[in-house]
């Protein structure tokens, strides 16, 4: 999000803040959330791609709702107003073609009148078709589906596939075909919002929710850009709440906004300016530059997201919306598996629910379970991996989540190593301390040395890269 | 504990803030340029920060000229009784559009380890890419406090016109500084030409000065990168060569009558050699382009029409004997190929010819001394 993007929602939820009444509130903010997914969707060289990528935002969030709903309730009689406020923003969006002014600076161009209504058609359709025809299979198969679009824009050869085929059918030529055409905005995120609601129906876990509530939930314009990954019932939980703002929650969220304003627009946008990237990586000289260009990256990724995570959360507080933090100071962690607590700490947390426990519970449940340092390295290693991979499918971040992971694990082994003699380690306050300062130090550098995979492109650009960190260049 | 009042908070933020830029605007002097990482946290820069793509550069252009020379490798070094310190100002042909500082003239100069009267010649590049002889006059009174032995002032037609004289951003962005020159040495260009940017009170305060304080920071920040990886310039691998098929325009700045001192800034240049004092300056004559294309026959290149640089190279020469000045006329001394991509940017062979010519001068100079 722009920093121009930022002041208008901080002050569109100043305004919703002054407005008291709590169920004209959830509907504002549905409305907003709603005109975001427009608004904050990038327009793409694709004719019309931009427009149909929101449309498909809501339209994935529209049938999980129908799947995860009760089988017992109409989903009409109690949501009418919302489909029909869905229906009114996506026709408004769509007559904005007919707008003498050029809007399309603002969100992306909507295809003809009647391909939106043909789309709107089939939605509908499709949403008869879930509800009538229910079965548990059909979760799993909304999750499988989530799961393909989320590999397919994060692997450059697919989006290249996928940029190629939509183009052909727009009559566009397939020559300037391009992986960066296919970015749908926040759709990395909403993805895990809608499993964590799947996987949750099918546990039996989900609280019943409104279809205002859930889409409120996935596409909560705050945290639509990045996070972090609420859960739905405490996210509900504060929706249905009655809204009061005390001068305290005036004071937080003013302190979380302004904060994150200067981390990310001050501190990290400086920083971006030498951090580690692939042309420099070719062009330093020295040791160490090449360390100071490290750190500024370890420094700049830092400030830039957790920067970020308070903007969200101070304008989140201001809608009474109490999301959960991300950051909790994790470079000054002592250790990976603290600075793993700490750090995204809603993506983390989601992977430990909706992979690493389950993984780790099947392991354990074998009829000839494995070791247990197996076990641990399986699993770790494992998450780690995805989690790499969330962020692309290249090699590069399946090394940095083999570091990250492998990090994890010696770790573990390490403290199991280390635990009868723990004592020896903290015996004096000044030993306690040295400890702590030698973990924080080695932890620090540990993580920064894996963040050379993640700002370089190649494995062998990153090896080149060490071997300048470590004066063989 | 007191109660939180975020409304009292915001009004004491709001008048702190209000108190701050007012502040500023009113006490600043203006000097914050001359706090400079450069020579201490990382390496001195070789020429002036200039560019217009500074995420692959790490350089950029900014008009103050504290900032600039602070970032100069030249503010940093002492000056030892065994050195020769030539200061070599100009346009971008100097300052080395598309060369790497070692393939510049200064590069070729101080490679080739040129002694004068038993000292060992360091050549500085302060050459700036605009042609103005203003914006050289408004370096060159400024680089005066780094003792220079000897300065070599390059120059073309194009810096001449009165008209080219406050076009240079580094001259509109240093308004004050210029009509200080301006009366002092009594120039014939106007105080208050819409050129020369003056700021409002606003422009003084922190808000108005954001962009300003902003590129003080930036520079400071590439400083970093230009340590890390001597990288001051993008260096395309391809571009368009300088013109060679010309219009067939015979106008030079509009004009068509014959030039004189009422056309040409010639005071500038003699305020230049007056604010040197007593260092010597040779004035150059920078080599241009001579086309064999198109129309070549009324045009030398793209900036010159035949019969204008020809009078001026009377001129000049006129002018550097009447005043006694050192002049080295080498305007056709490289050759067509040995261009670029304008009609004075030379290649590093191009670089090299001049070098040696120069630097024949430069050893000369002090034998005649």
């Amino acid at each position: 999000m722009s920093l121009s993007q930022i002041i208008v929602f901080a002050l569109i939820s100043i305004i919703l803040a002054l407005v008291k009444r709590s169920k004209f509130r959830v509907t504002l903010m549905l409305t907003l959330s709603i005109l975001a997914v427009f608004w904050l969707q990038p327009p793409l060289p694709i004719r019309n791609l931009g427009f149909w990528l929101s449309i498909a935002t809501l339209t994935l969030a529209v049938l999980s709702w129908v799947l995860v709903v009760s089988r017992t309730e109409s989903i009409l009689k109690e949501n009418w107003p919302t489909a029909g406020i869905l229906i009114l923003i996506v026709v408004i969006m769509s007559l904005t073609r007919l707008l003498p002014i050029d809007p399309f600076t603002i969100i992306s161009r909507p295809p003809l009148i009647w391909q939106t209504f043909i789309g709107l058609l089939l939605i509908a359709f499709a949403v008869f078709l879930m509800r009538k025809f229910w079965r548990p299979y059909l979760l799993t198969g909304m999750i499988a589906l989530i799961i393909t679009l989320l590999i397919i824009i994060k692997t450059p050869s697919l989006s290249h596939t996928a940029s190629e085929f939509f183009r052909s059918l727009n009559g566009q030529s397939i020559a300037t075909a391009s992986a960066f055409d296919i970015r749908w905005f926040g759709f990395s995120y909403i993805a895990f919002r809608l499993i964590h609601t799947i996987r949750d129906r099918q546990a039996g876990r989900l609280p019943s929710v409104s279809l205002a509530e859930y889409l409120t939930y996935v596409v909560f314009f705050p945290s639509l850009t990045a996070g972090p990954i609420d859960r739905i019932e405490r996210f509900i939980s504060d929706l249905r709440r009655p809204f009061t703002l005390e001068s305290a929650d005036w004071m937080d969220a003013g302190q979380r906004f302004f904060v994150g304003l200067f981390k990310k627009f001050v501190i990290a946008d400086l920083l971006a300016l030498i951090v580690l990237n692939e042309t420099n990586a070719l062009q330093v000289h020295s040791t160490v530059y090449a360390w100071i260009l490290l750190y500024a990256f370890a420094l700049q990724i830092y400030f830039d997201f957790s920067g970020y995570t308070d903007i969200v959360i101070g304008i989140a507080r201001l809608l009474g919306i109490k999301l959960p933090e991300n950051f909790n100071s994790p470079y000054l962690k002592p250790n990976l598996t603290l600075f793993w607590n700490n750090w995204h700490m809603t993506l983390t947390q989601w992977f430990r629910s909706y992979y690493f426990n389950p993984f780790s519970r099947w392991l354990r449940s074998l009829i000839n379970p494995l070791p247990v340092p197996v076990m641990i390295f399986l699993t770790q290693v494992s998450t780690m991996v995805l989690i790499g991979l969330w962020h692309g499918v290249t090699w590069n971040f399946v090394l940095w989540g083999l570091w990250q992971g492998l990090g994890l694990f010696f770790h573990n082994r390490w403290n199991d190593f280390i635990k009868p003699h723990g004592v020896l380690f903290s015996s004096t306050p000044a030993r306690a301390k040295l400890t702590d300062a030698s973990g924080i130090f080695i932890t620090f550098n540990y993580v920064a040395l894996g963040w050379v995979f993640f700002a370089l492109p190649t494995p062998s650009l990153s090896y080149n890269y060490f071997l300048k960190l470590f004066g063989f260049n | 504990m007191r109660p939180n009042r975020p409304l009292h908070l915001l009004i004491k933020a709001l008048l702190l803030f209000i108190l701050l830029n007012l502040f500023f605007a009113v006490f600043s002097t203006g000097r914050l340029g001359n706090y400079s990482g450069y020579n201490l946290i990382f390496p001195g820069r070789e020429r002036f920060p200039f560019g217009e793509t500074p995420r692959v550069a790490y350089n950029f252009s900014l008009y103050d000229l504290d900032a600039m020379f602070k970032s100069l490798a030249l503010a940093g070094k002492e000056k030892s009784s065994k050195e020769y310190r030539v200061f070599i100002m100009g346009d971008s042909s100097v300052w080395g559009t598309l060369l790497r500082p070692e393939e510049t003239l200064i590069g070729e100069l101080n490679s080739a380890n040129l002694n004068v009267c038993g000292k060992q010649v360091t050549a500085y590049n302060l050459g700036y890419p605009t042609i103005s002889l203003m914006k050289d006059l408004l370096l060159l009174t400024r680089a005066m406090q780094y003792t220079p032995d000897q300065i070599i002032w390059l120059t073309t037609l194009e810096a001449f016109p009165k008209d080219m004289q406050m076009d240079s951003p580094l001259v509109a962005n240093n308004a004050e500084s210029i009509q200080d020159l301006i009366d002092r040495f009594g120039l014939s260009l106007d105080p208050a030409d819409p050129n020369l940017v003056e700021w409002s009170f606003f422009e003084k305060t922190i808000l108005g000065k954001r962009r300003y304080l902003m590129d003080l920071i930036r520079l400071q920040l590439y400083g970093v990168m230009w340590g890390a990886t001597g990288v001051d310039q993008l260096y395309p691998s391809d571009y368009p060569p300088a013109a060679v098929d010309l219009e067939a325009d015979e106008t030079f700045h509009g004009m068509t009558t014959p030039l004189d001192a009422s056309t040409l800034s010639l005071d500038i240049l003699k305020a230049g050699f007056y604010a040197a004092g007593n260092v010597p300056v040779m004035l150059v004559n920078e080599p241009i382009l001579i086309s064999q294309g198109k129309n070549s026959d009324i045009r030398y290149n793209f900036f010159y029409p035949k019969w204008a640089y020809d009078q001026y190279r009377e001129l000049l020469d006129k002018n550097t004997r009447e005043n006694g000045w050192e002049y080295l006329d080498l305007w056709d001394l490289v050759p067509a190929t040995e261009f670029t991509n304008s009609a004075i940017h030379l290649t590093p062979v191009g670089e090299k010819m001049l070098a040696d010519e120069i630097g024949k001068a430069i050893v000369q100079s002090c034998r005649l001394k």
